[in-house]
């Protein structure tokens, strides 16, 4: 089976199924934001969302995560983790979804990490697709992410009365199969769907002023850029970008000890290269040096180092970063910037 | 795409987990820098490049990366020298001889030796930069026919700050290296030179081609040294230098050491000018 159709009466049983296979996750109501959560009642779960504050990273790579026990005395080392629990995340959007398959190629590149990995494994994916903007911030059309491109087991996609499913794993067909209330979908309701995806084209448009080709020339050229003093004076340095980035994956390691002060976990926490010692090594030297400095770090981590170091930007356009700055810096703007030197740049050297 | 099975069996055994090293001997060298000897559990060898670095583990206080100052040469053990000035450093220097210490590696990209068979060194070492390099110096001097004409440049502060000074002065005995001696602030007992490093770069025979000059120390030395290199005409690629970062994980992850594309855990610390000087500008220090 490819497709399956759910009607919507038929969702709050099918979650009830789902969360008893495994733990479930999934988008609900926080105040004025949307958060994801265990499901504990089913009625909370809320398929229409404006991502969450923070992307499901934080269930495949915890804010504070084991790494090891420990003893001091005698000199011990142990699995901190015996059992990762399988789980599934619902309602993942697309946008969501590329910032995982980001996190997955760094941290299968050798050297492997297991936590990761191991967590991964038990992760089953249930994406949901979107027909509209969530907001004015997002910019997934540029990034190529506002359509479902894999990395899921199941996509679903609004039709009106029902959800089309898009079965794209054995794992997936196993928690639509055998149901009274999902049954193969037929030949008319794809081709539902492939109008539903033309029909977008008409919603989504680039956000970003030029091709992701021209970006990253604009990058590979705008290192001393004014466009980076101008972010840098406006930037407070919070590390709110950093924290709701899907892929953001920098990591502090710790020790916290037990009471006895002989036995302690090591931890991986996260951590930001917004903050001013990020790269600041025990003797003082500082090697980066300014908020302009941390902020186009940033931005070059996502629009042109992950690019030559993975071929893929590790821009999602979920436009979080842009949503949570205090400072309204925003994503779309400080590209666009950026390209528009890049236009002054060549139209000058057409002069001369 | 990772086979499955070799993926599975590999998330089985962690890369943070640190191995069991034995202090075996200890020394302060100077006020600040402690000198200690480590045997691995079942007295296996680290099996390093010179260069490399390992992450150095106690618990209570995490990790920090470490240059292993002996050469691979050196059989059963390897040493490290350091300077007491984090936290924790501060706990390894409370450390004695017959204590426990976690240590994971070795990582990193080392001194290419293979590609310097055979050719003239160089070695410029400003202040704790000898530590890194005694790795390059002990292994030449243990496989000194396959090198050509050797120098060795040091420079410090004092001379209290002098590290290694009777191994020094057996290196000085070898007819074919030469060490010469500079001090920022000299003592009344000090006959050596006064200066900067960069003032002996000048005065040294070079044949440029078939020469490497490897630089290790502060991070401030590097620009003035390499100046006085390129006008020697020593080709960039045969111009090597050390880098120090900040570093939590030594695998490429955790992102402290980035520079630009590059994670310095992995691709270095060992650089050439040659890729250094691709960097457009995070490679340049700025003491807070």
């Amino acid at each position: 089976m490819k497709y399956a159709i759910i009607q919507k009466e038929g969702l709050s049983k099918w979650l009830e199924h789902l969360k008893s296979r495994a733990r479930l996750y999934a988008p609900r109501k926080k105040e004025n934001s949307f958060v994801f959560r265990p499901v504990r009642d089913i009625s909370e779960v809320c398929l229409e969302y404006i991502p969450t504050i923070l992307p499901p990273k934080k269930y495949y790579f915890p804010q504070k995560e084991k790494l090891l026990k420990f003893s001091v005395r005698p000199f011990k080392t142990a699995k901190a983790i015996d059992v990762f629990e399988e789980y599934i995340l619902f309602g993942v959007h697309t946008c969501d979804i590329a910032g995982i398959q980001c996190m997955d190629v760094v941290f299968r590149d050798s050297p492997e990490d297991p936590n990761y990995l191991n967590r991964k494994d038990k992760m089953t994916i249930i994406g949901i697709e979107c027909l509209n903007y969530c907001d004015k911030f997002a910019n997934c059309a540029s990034m190529g992410n506002h359509n479902p491109r894999g990395g899921y087991d199941l996509m679903l996609t609004d039709l009106g009365k029902s959800f089309i499913i898009h079965i794209n794993s054995e794992k997936g067909e196993g928690l639509v199969t055998g149901l009274g209330y999902i049954r193969e979908a037929k030949e008319s309701e794809v081709s539902l769907l492939e109008q539903i995806r033309e029909e977008k084209k008409k919603v989504f448009k680039e956000e970003l002023g030029d091709a992701l080709p021209v970006v990253y020339d604009a990058f590979d050229r705008g290192f001393n850029s004014k466009v980076w003093q101008n972010v840098g004076k406006r930037c407070v340095a919070c590390g709110n970008c950093t924290a709701v980035c899907p892929t953001c994956y920098c990591f502090d390691v710790v020790d916290e000890m037990e009471l006895s002060l002989n036995e302690g976990i090591r931890y991986r926490i996260w951590n930001y290269c917004q903050m001013d010692d990020f790269a600041k090594v025990a003797g003082g030297e500082d090697f980066r040096h300014g908020r302009d400095g941390r902020q186009k770090h940033r931005y070059y981590r996502k629009f042109k180092y992950s690019v030559d170091k993975y071929n893929r930007y590790f821009c999602t356009g979920c436009g979080r970063c842009t949503r949570t700055c205090m400072a309204q810096i925003n994503l779309v703007d400080t590209v666009n910037a950026l390209l528009n030197e890049g236009i002054t740049y060549r139209t000058k050297r057409h002069k001369l | 795409m990772i086979d499955r099975e070799i993926l599975l069996e590999k998330m089985k055994t962690s890369p943070y987990k640190p191995m069991r090293g034995k202090i075996i001997e200890t020394k302060m060298l100077t006020d600040k820098e402690k000198f200690f000897r480590i045997e691995l559990e079942g007295k296996i060898n680290l099996a390093h490049e010179p260069g490399q670095f390992v992450m150095v583990s106690i618990f209570g206080y995490a990790e920090a990366p470490i240059s292993i100052c002996s050469s691979p040469t050196d059989k059963g053990f390897f040493d490290l020298t350091v300077r007491n000035v984090g936290t924790l450093t501060n706990a390894m220097h409370k450390l004695d001889k017959g204590d426990t210490i976690g240590i994971r590696g070795p990582f990193g990209r080392g001194f290419p030796i293979d590609n310097m068979f055979g050719y003239d060194l160089v070695i410029v070492a400003g202040g704790l930069g000898i530590v890194p390099l005694r790795s390059l110096i002990r292994y030449v001097m243990s496989q000194r026919n396959d090198f050509g004409y050797v120098q060795i440049l040091l420079g410090c502060k004092t001379p209290k700050d002098f590290l290694f000074w009777q191994e020094t002065n057996e290196w000085m005995k070898r007819a074919e290296i030469k060490s010469n001696c500079t001090v920022d602030m000299a003592d009344p007992d000090w006959k050596g030179n006064v200066g900067l490093i960069t003032t002996l770069i000048p005065g040294v025979d070079i044949n440029p081609a078939r020469t490497y000059a490897v630089v290790v120390g502060p991070p401030i030395m590097y620009k003035f040294v390499i100046k006085e290199l390129l006008k020697k005409t020593i080709p960039d690629h045969q111009i090597i230098v050390s880098l120090e970062r900040r570093m939590r994980c030594g695998l490429g992850k955790c992102g402290h050491c980035q520079i630009e594309g590059k994670y310095v855990c992995q691709s270095g610390p060992v650089f050439t000018y040659h890729e250094l000087r691709d960097f457009k500008g995070e490679c340049h220090e700025k003491t807070s």
